[in-house]
């Protein structure tokens, strides 16, 4: 009885976890579509409900309704589960976000090797999909994914031993305690500028979206899906993108903490300092896509290996022996 | 202790099928992608075991990356489509010598868990006291960068020489090949990019003039 118990209270907290991730995925689309609309000087998705508010519930019907087209010589069992792969991992990885210091599914100790790991899981959503297909340019943009996903994790990993170096812990919460009196984002600067930057590239948004780049590669590996797949995909791939920007503001931004501990802020709850973070982020996202063009892959993979990698690989020196010499290391909290 | 034992044997039962199912399945590709799955499993073993810094550095070296290179290896040979003999029909040759290699790692398995089991400290070569009140990943660091230094910068050395020796192998200098040099696109300068030149009418100009 008493697991029974237990196991339904966690299960509410997971719908209540999910169901307003969802609800988040599909207003950020929206959101995502009408900077773009506004920067190209365009009005974006508004006819739909208020400001166009439910034009993703509307997309997102539409593809339910949709038939699910699986070309007859995919590998069926792998194509099915690609979409399901994508959209379960960016959802899992939620379980460990916290929105303030007890607002949090699972505490637990390893929580940024978790989200690492998560997030370098994501590729396999992509990679079953492109092969699956049996088709050249999903196959194509399937390579081009997996070599690109890879290459960024490297960086981004190297920039979370950064963060960690100063913190201490691998424990999400204290990563974000450890920013109490100065966010990360300043000391840090370059290293917060790389990982936004490949935090572009792991998600792969323009001017990274080279598994998807439609001049070349129609649709990349989404092309032969349709309907609901799609619609997975696409969601998953959004789910994706606010997991890093929460990513990004936890390991910078000082996650659920106020920019100063003084009245007008701190009255504020901790979970919208945290959501707005992720929001700014995302806006920063959102800009991004109106304003580069789009890489060409050798100079994706050159910014990757020759630029990014030895030069957080030079920054984990630098803070290491800056951390050392003061004899500011993180010690006995643990 | 229940709920413990049913996903204890929830993931061994699902390591163990997953690993028979990498040998015995027909696809190479169904087989990497049972070898995750087994990987995916004894991470979450690990993490049951509360070794939890294993377990996710198990999910993110092989499953996130190891793995994810022999999925493309495999894709591009496309051996999923081979219909040689070497792969169906035939009996295979291998038989006697994979069957003396497995019995070996099937004792030295025998020895190592069953003595371990007989006695917690029977098989282990050294005497460290693991300390239970800190986190697995700061024993892990404490005894792999203080007493075992040598071997982990020996094993690191060892890495990169086969990742430059790998690269040394394969590399061959193309001649006549357009690569984008980013020091000579920024140096351009306006003098020697453009010229300016008077177009008679109906007489054309030569670019190379």
């Amino acid at each position: 009885m008493e697991y029974l118990n237990t196991l339904i209270n966690e299960i509410y907290k997971i719908i209540f976890l999910v169901i307003p991730i969802l609800v988040s995925v599909a207003m950020i689309v929206w959101l995502d579509r009408r900077v773009w609309g506004l920067i190209q000087k365009r009005r974006g998705p508004n006819v739909v409900g208020p400001f166009g508010l439910f034009q993703t519930l509307a997309d997102a019907l539409k593809y339910i309704f949709k038939e699910i087209i699986i070309p007859a010589s995919a590998n069926k069992t792998i194509f099915i589960l690609a979409p399901i792969i994508t959209m379960t991992l960016a959802l899992v990885a939620w379980a460990v976000i916290p929105l303030s210091e007890t607002l949090v599914l699972s505490n637990i100790n390893v929580g940024i090797l978790y989200l690492f790991a998560i997030s370098s899981l994501g590729v396999y959503g992509i990679i079953m999909g492109g092969w699956a297909s049996n088709s050249k340019y999903p196959f194509l943009g399937a390579i081009r994914s997996a070599a690109q996903m890879v290459s960024y994790e490297v960086s981004i990993g190297i920039i979370i031993i950064n963060v960690l170096l100063c913190v201490g812990s691998l424990n999400l919460n204290d990563i974000v305690l450890a920013q109490k009196n100065l966010w990360y984002v300043i000391p840090l600067f370059p290293m917060f500028v790389v990982f936004f930057i490949s935090a572009l590239a792991e998600t792969n948004r323009p001017p990274f979206d080279l598994p998807e780049a439609e001049a070349e590669l129609v649709a990349g590996y989404q092309t032969e899906y349709s309907g609901m797949m799609y619609a997975m995909f696409w969601l998953g791939e959004y789910a994706n993108i606010l997991l890093m920007c929460a990513m990004g503001s936890i390991l910078f931004l000082g996650g659920w903490l106020p920019p100063l501990d003084i009245y007008p802020f701190n009255v504020v709850p901790a979970p919208f300092w945290m959501i707005f973070k992720i929001l700014f982020l995302f806006f920063l996202f959102a800009i991004i896509k109106a304003i580069v063009p789009r890489y060409r892959y050798d100079q994706l993979m050159r910014l990757g290996w020759k630029v990014f990698l030895p030069f957080s690989l030079i920054y984990v020196v630098l803070t290491a022996s800056f951390l050392l010499y003061f004899d500011k290391l993180p010690k006995g909290s643990f | 202790m229940l709920a413990h034992a049913i996903f204890f044997y929830f993931f061994s039962i699902l390591a163990i099928f997953s690993a028979l199912m990498v040998i015995t399945s027909r696809s190479t590709v169904n087989s990497v992608f049972f070898l995750i799955l087994d990987f995916i499993s004894v991470g979450c073993l690990f993490i049951m075991v509360g070794a939890e810094f294993l377990g996710m550095i198990l999910l993110i070296v092989y499953v996130g990356a190891v793995a994810v290179l022999f999925l493309f290896v495999v894709m591009m040979l496309n051996v999923a489509q081979q219909k040689q003999s070497w792969f169906v029909g035939q009996k295979s040759t291998h038989i006697p010598s994979g069957l003396i290699v497995s019995v070996l790692i099937l004792l030295e398995l025998l020895v190592v868990v069953g003595g371990w089991k007989y006695k917690e400290n029977i098989m282990s070569s050294s005497n460290l006291v693991i300390d239970k009140s800190i986190t697995n990943t700061h024993s892990i660091g404490s005894v792999m960068y203080t007493d075992y230094i040598l071997y982990f910068q020996l094993s690191g050395v060892i890495l990169l020489l086969s990742m430059v020796g790998a690269i040394i192998l394969t590399y061959r200098k193309r001649e006549n090949v357009k690569t984008q040099s980013y020091l000579k696109q920024i140096s351009r300068d306006k003098a020697s990019a453009v010229m300016l030149k008077d177009v008679e009418s109906n007489k054309g100009v030569k670019i190379d003039d």
